[in-house]
């Protein structure tokens, strides 16, 4: 399933993840015991922050949030909290959660301790998703290990949310592991801490945490001399689709598109990538020497999102597959808010007849208008992520859209998806 | 001063109440749900717009007046 290209030799020291020891020895020789101190330690706190902010770090898990700001807020909300490690990646196309606890388990870890000293919290959460037994038993092996060393400072645990796509968005973690409902919070100040029993809940991606665990140790030098000066560090790419060898890559930030999906073997020719997954973007290839950043990306409409890139070639029907995706985020919604719970499947309905070819004549400016009145009307940003994903597909297949419209469909429509949309009623 | 709706989209049920009492600044969409015009509320609505959030059945509507900085 999954292939990890590992750092070309004797750059490891300059912040890589894939690639570090998977097993608690090879870890410690390598990085070394934790660095925490005690619980009054304000001088690694000071430090971590200084760090955090300096590296410019984001949050990888799709929201892009400042993690030196997420940290403050946390430490604003007082002690005796949670750090919630969140590997729900609900999205399908997403393999990186798997990956980093599985092959580099303590470097997250690391990462979650880091914080938990930083916040004076209580507990750590690891999160993996039910059916998913190999990587929550892959995280609790290495659990176990560190326990037996005396690695790590806060006792650290695991859960098993539901495996649904709403569940990894923190608010809705956050609302699990304090009152076991499974779905998004409406927030409307982002900047309000969020809380289990009261107490406050710092959840981070999998991926963030791994380059906290670095920065922590090493400070942020290492991890601004990868990427661009705009935009450094590296990160993890799940490349899919119509590629040779599927799989997760690390990446400088600011490679080019068709160099990222390069990584994955030769495709056939590409028509299209979605890049960000299922809530992300269509990006054509007048686009494909898009520098790989949040800032590039976002001028041609697109966002690195959980960081997905998905090669669609020449055999398939962007409006099909699109028109599949949109079936399965509205299948996937939380069922909460009206906006999402009628307008993504009345989104999808306009879809699957547009790419079946049998659009009615107000189709398009339907479409168009549900688009509109859909955008930013739900407590989470899931239907905004659908939204984005078919806007970007009217664009980018503009002239399939007219030719299916018209009735006479692209001769791929039919073909078999190249999607790892999970099949309705089978195994998740 | 300015002063803005926002609506609470997990607590709403649709019952429309408020499109009724404030069509100057919610309508409703296909499906029956609220869609505020996202602008400031003018100051005469004002007192219609605490109408409608203490109206709502679900009281999924709040009114929040923001002073406004003076330069």
């Amino acid at each position: 399933m999954t292939t990890s290209v590992s750092p070309a030799p004797g750059r490891c020291v300059t912040h890589f993840l894939l690639g570090q020891p998977s097993d608690l020895a090879g870890h410690i020789a390598a990085h070394g015991p934790l660095a925490v101190r005690g619980r009054r330690d304000h001088g690694s706190v000071d430090a971590l922050l200084f760090g955090l902010e300096r590296s410019g770090l984001r949050g990888l898990g799709g929201g892009g949030f400042p993690a030196s700001v997420k940290l403050a807020v946390a430490r604003s909300a007082g002690a005796g909290g949670t750090v919630v490690v969140n590997a729900m990646e609900g999205e399908p196309e997403s393999d990186k959660d798997k990956v980093l606890l599985t092959h580099v388990p303590h470097l997250v870890l690391d990462g979650a301790q880091y914080l938990a000293a930083a916040t004076r919290a209580r507990r750590i959460v690891v999160c993996v998703p039910l059916g998913l037994d190999h990587i929550a038993d892959a995280a609790g092996r290495a659990m176990a290990d560190r326990r037996g060393a005396g690695h790590g400072r806060v006792g650290e645990t695991v859960m098993r949310p539901p495996h649904r796509y709403v569940v990894g968005e923190e608010s809705a973690l956050a609302n699990f592991l304090d009152a076991g409902v499974a779905r998004p919070q409406f927030r409307p100040d982002k900047g309000t801490p969020l809380t289990i029993g009261r107490r406050a809940a710092l959840v981070h991606n999998t991926e963030t945490l791994a380059h906290i665990g670095l920065i922590a140790r090493y400070g942020p030098d290492p991890f601004l001399s990868r990427g661009i000066t705009e935009e450094p560090g590296t990160c993890l790419v799940t490349i899919g689709g119509d590629v040779a060898h599927p799989g997760v890559v690390e990446i400088d930030r600011g490679t080019p598109l068709h160099g990222v999906a390069k990584l994955a073997g030769p495709a056939s020719g590409a028509q299209a990538y979605l890049v960000g997954g299922y809530g992300g973007s269509w990006v054509g290839p007048s686009h494909f020497a898009t520098p790989y950043s949040s800032m590039s990306l976002r001028t041609v409409g697109a966002s690195a999102g959980v960081g997905i890139v998905v090669v669609l070639g020449r055999s398939s029907c962007g409006i099909a597959e699109s028109a599949r995706i949109a079936r399965y985020l509205a299948s996937q919604s939380a069922g909460q808010c009206g906006p999402c719970v009628f307008g993504l499947p009345a989104i999808a309905d306009d879809m699957a007849q547009l790419a079946e070819g049998r659009a009615d004549d107000q189709l398009l400016t339907r479409l168009g208008h549900r688009l509109d009145v859909v955008d930013g009307r739900g407590a989470c940003r899931h239907p905004d992520g659908a939204v984005r994903l078919v806007r970007s597909a009217l664009s980018v297949f503009a002239d399939d859209v007219e030719a299916h419209r018209r009735g006479r469909p692209c001769e791929h429509h039919g073909a078999p998806t190249v999607l790892r949309l999970p099949i309705p009623g089978g195994p998740p | 001063m300015s002063v803005k709706i926002t609506i609470d989209p997990i607590a709403c049920d649709a019952y429309g109440f408020c499109a009724e009492l404030l069509p100057e600044a919610i309508s409703l969409d296909e499906w029956g749900y609220p869609v505020v015009d996202g602008h400031p509320l003018p100051l005469e609505l004002v007192e219609a717009a605490r109408r409608a959030a203490r109206d709502c059945p679900r009281r999924a509507i709040t009114v929040t007046t923001r002073r406004t900085e003076s330069r």
